[in-house]
């Protein structure tokens, strides 16, 4: 369990007299404090964690927001950001004492320039609506996050979310011009803009993927880019998870950088054939979906290309798709595997370590052998070109000796992949979730730097309170 | 001259550099000293270099993935990747030219300065592919960022902050890069364009296809080429080509280069050859939205100087006589379009008397002086290199 420091009665104390001066700055309905109202803001996508916070504002311009957070900081208040709310991490979790700054009404798009490839839209536009403006000229906004239809383009910069198809593509941080930033003391600071690579400091890099402790982020500029002629899967099933982690390197060394490379383990196979009939084949312990861009004849060739590879693995099962159709079958089971695994589990935890690849078939072993030890299932699914590991960890929420032992479970994931050389999150973000294993990453000086930039920008560490730096050793301004 | 120390490991440059915040000594940081004609000249009675903290030290090509000291030459790294097809995303420039030296690049010189070639419009720039670091802050502690795996959100990104802080910020000790398959085949478009206004349409046209343009330039002359590349697996590079020479043929008479021509001419582009800088010259460059480059290049052309655009028209290369007029003229053509201008090379009283970047906004300045001083608390590390006073 993750420790919540107690709410300030202090500030629970002053809760009409703060919401009488959000009141003030955002007039209308901007602001709920009604308990049955804040309820739906009490979590986000860490479900686990709850806090009813002590308001919500939702402003409709930077402006607002900028009065809000320096209110906020006149007056010692702290103040969590919140786009979607699809945080896997709990980055958007409220905590009792602070004031959620919700920025879905921020919702316009301000510019699209196809002659110049970007759209300026405000934080609250979600990430697919970004790609829906612009797909009717072929292009799309790259980084496709699976929560893309709901989660926003603020909390994508805040996270640096990163989605499927960045072996190619890359994630958010590479695909963003400039943001409009919102400081703490209420000054707003225009960072980069239509061009790219700005001189002087990259501020936007350190902004990104941040988390809510450095600033707010109210207007993003992303890259737009031109969508290939076509896309196409294929399907290729193996006796091994060492043998499937051999055929990725032979087609990574031969040169293919595949559009998307995605793995999964038997759990999954079987969880995600259960669910969506996509006819994966149920003997095998490993698949890779393995989609490629290009005209009708690239993708023929990459994929002829790529299936004389992996008849060098002894395949189970090679599936080439013949149409857009058969492509959308191939991934049909994959994009529902979450939803697959909600189905033969009450609960699933979904972890988020990032490993280097050929350490794969080593942690898939450990976790096999840590789901035995702690009586609970697991399911990977992994961005296997990118070496991003999805474990999903199966429980029972009604049951807290489960839940506390998804957990431990989840934390001993995370612990290995730093152990072979890789980090705590590929994409989801620390959050409230991973704070405490930092420690398992960063030594203590590198965590006190990390500490002092955030106070360069957060004095009073009041943005985004209990993420992302262990409580413990907290530097005296964080008090 | 300045005293030069270089340690022989990290240990010591950490020692050298704690001494010197002890001392509160100011200390000029290079690698080669390739970059010295960049930005503003350093007054410190010592340097401390990076060279010989040399050598790749991991270099896993199936996980794409490369490890190098700060100190590792440019073509040392570039000839381990070839020898297994492999290349630099970025492509950085070789500077030689511009800057009149002889030692190639290093490594940390390179991502210190967050230096890209033509393929940063498709591929992204240096600091994109920085998966992880190694580095001595201000105060000779050794921390680390990021990784070496190719996706890791865990913490503040300071390799993104350190890249692109021209060792104001701290000394990057070791480097871990993403790297990807070297092309199997190039080929290049060259329309004769009538005017840079067409050549960037061009370009944007090319960039706005869906060929996977990965190089996209405009070189000065008579008349005006625009340049556009196509880099994947030969048969792919065959088929795109041609695609991408009817798309744009009403843009003007175009020809093709293939084969080592095209990687040759590209080379050109990437090393600035094409703006044909003159020794006498300064260079500027600016960075704008693409659409705005034709305006900056006309600027350039007022000023008795010329302009080379990379980038789709958003990078733009100056070479134009050496006066403080001519940068300020410069400077305000980017400002106009809301971009950025670099005094990128020049004589060193130039250099010491204009503001060679563009200065930030106050409320920036004074999270960037914080952030400074968290980093650098004597504020020892190359004072003077971007901005006057800091």
């Amino acid at each position: 369990m993750i420790t919540l420091p107690a709410p300030k009665p202090e500030i629970l104390a002053r809760k009409a007299e703060i919401v009488a001066a959000l009141s003030a700055i955002v007039p209308g309905d901007g602001v709920i404090s009604e308990p049955t109202r804040l309820k739906p803001y009490e979590t986000d996508g860490l479900a686990a964690y709850r806090q009813v916070p002590l308001a919500v504002v939702l402003p409709r311009t930077t402006d607002q927001v900028a009065a809000v957070l320096r209110y906020c900081h006149e007056t010692g208040v702290r103040v969590v950001p919140r786009g979607a709310g699809t945080s896997l991490s709990g980055g958007a979790l409220p905590m009792e004492d602070a004031v959620v700054v919700g920025l879905m009404r921020m919702n316009r798009i301000i510019e699209i320039d196809l002659e110049d490839r970007l759209a300026v839209v405000e934080a609250g536009v979600t990430n697919i609506g970004i790609t829906n403006a612009v797909s009717g000229d072929g292009f799309f906004y790259a980084p496709d996050p699976s929560s893309q239809l709901a989660c926003m383009i603020g909390g994508n910069v805040m996270m640096n979310s990163g989605g499927a198809h960045c072996l190619k593509y890359g994630v958010t941080a590479n695909n963003l011009l400039g943001v409009k930033f919102v400081t703490i003391e209420g000054e707003v600071i225009d960072i980069g803009g239509a061009h790219l690579d700005a001189a002087g400091y990259d501020w936007l890099g350190l902004i990104t993927g941040s988390e809510g402790q450095l600033g707010m982020v109210t207007e993003v500029t992303v890259r737009i880019l031109r969508g290939p002629e076509g896309a196409r899967a294929m399907l290729a099933a193996f006796k091994g998870t060492e043998i499937a982690g051999a055929a990725v390197d032979a087609i990574i060394g031969s040169g293919i950088i595949p559009v998307a490379l995605e793995f999964m383990d038997k759990p999954c196979i079987h969880a995600c054939e259960a669910f969506a009939h996509a006819g994966y084949p149920l003997d095998a312990e490993a698949m890779l979906i393995i989609e490629v861009e290009g005209s009708v004849a690239e993708q023929d060739d990459l994929l002829a290309r790529i299936k004389a590879i992996c008849e060098r693995f002894d395949p189970i099962s090679l599936k080439v798709a013949e149409s857009a159709e058969q492509s959308l079958a191939i991934w049909k089971g994959r994009k529902g595997a979450f939803g697959a695994v909600g189905r033969i589990s009450p609960d699933y935890l979904c972890m988020d370590g990032t490993i280097p690849t050929s350490e794969l078939p080593f942690v898939l072993k450990r976790i096999g052998e840590m789901s035995t030890q702690y009586g609970l299932g697991v399911a990977n699914v992994f961005h296997a070109g990118d070496g991003n590991l999805h474990p999903l960890i199966m429980f029972d929420a009604n049951d807290a000796d489960s839940f506390h032992r998804a957990e431990s479970f989840g934390a001993d994931i995370l612990r290995l992949c730093v152990e072979v050389g890789g980090c705590l999150t590929g994409e989801h973000g620390v959050g409230v979730e991973k704070r405490d294993l930092m420690t398992v990453q960063f030594t203590a000086h590198e965590l006190d730097q990390q500490r002092a930039i955030k106070s360069a920008f957060d004095p009073q560490w009041l943005l985004n309170p209990s993420k992302v730096f262990p409580l413990q050793d907290m530097p005296l301004a964080a008090e | 001259m300045s005293e030069l120390l270089s340690p022989p490991d990290e240990a010591g440059l950490a020692a050298a550099i704690a001494a010197a915040h002890a001392a509160r000594e100011p200390i000029a940081i290079e690698g080669n000293g390739s970059k010295r004609g960049l930005l503003r000249p350093v007054q410190a009675a010592r340097t401390v270099s990076t060279r010989n903290l040399s050598g790749i030290t991991l270099y896993s090509p199936a996980e794409l993935v490369l490890s190098a000291r700060a100190g590792t030459p440019i073509p040392e790294i570039e000839a381990a990747l070839a020898e297994k097809g492999q290349h630099l995303i970025a492509e950085p420039p070789d500077t030689r030219a511009i800057f009149g030296t002889d030692e190639p690049a290093t490594l940390g010189g390179i991502v210190a300065a967050n230096l890209s070639g033509p393929r940063r419009v498709a591929w992204g720039a240096m600091r994109d592919h920085v998966l992880g670091i190694r580095f001595v802050n201000g105060a000779g502690e050794v921390m680390r960022s990021g990784g070496r795996v190719l996706k890791n959100v865990t913490g503040l990104d300071l390799c993104k902050l350190l890249a692109g802080s021209y060792g104001t910020l701290g000394v990057m000790t070791e480097i871990t890069l993403k790297v990807l398959p070297a092309p199997e085949a190039t080929g290049t478009l060259l329309i004769a364009v009538a005017d840079a206004e067409m050549g960037v349409r061009a370009l944007s046209a090319g960039l706005g296809s869906p060929f996977g343009v990965s190089g996209a330039a405009l070189l000065p002359g008579e008349p005006m080429m625009a340049a556009l590349r196509i880099e994947d697996f030969a048969p792919s590079v065959t088929y795109r080509l041609a695609r991408l020479r009817e798309a744009l043929a009403s843009f003007g008479n175009n020809t093709v280069l293939d084969g080592d021509a095209a990687r040759a001419f590209w080379r050109e582009v990437r090393d600035v050859r094409p703006l044909g800088a003159a020794a006498e010259e300064a260079v500027w460059r600016i960075s704008v939205r693409p659409s705005a480059g034709p305006a900056v290049a006309r600027a350039a052309e007022a000023l008795g100087g010329r302009a080379m655009l990379d980038w789709g028209g958003g990078l733009v290369w100056v070479a134009a006589p050496a006066q403080a007029s001519a940068h300020e003229t410069l400077a305000a053509a980017a400002a106009a379009s809301g971009g950025t201008c670099t005094l990128f090379h020049g004589p060193e009283a130039l250099r010491r008397t204009v503001a060679v970047l563009p200065q930030e906004p106050p409320a920036l300045a004074m999270i960037a002086r914080r952030v400074k001083a968290v980093l650098d608390p004597a504020g020892i590390l190359n004072p003077g290199r971007m901005r006057a006073g800091g």
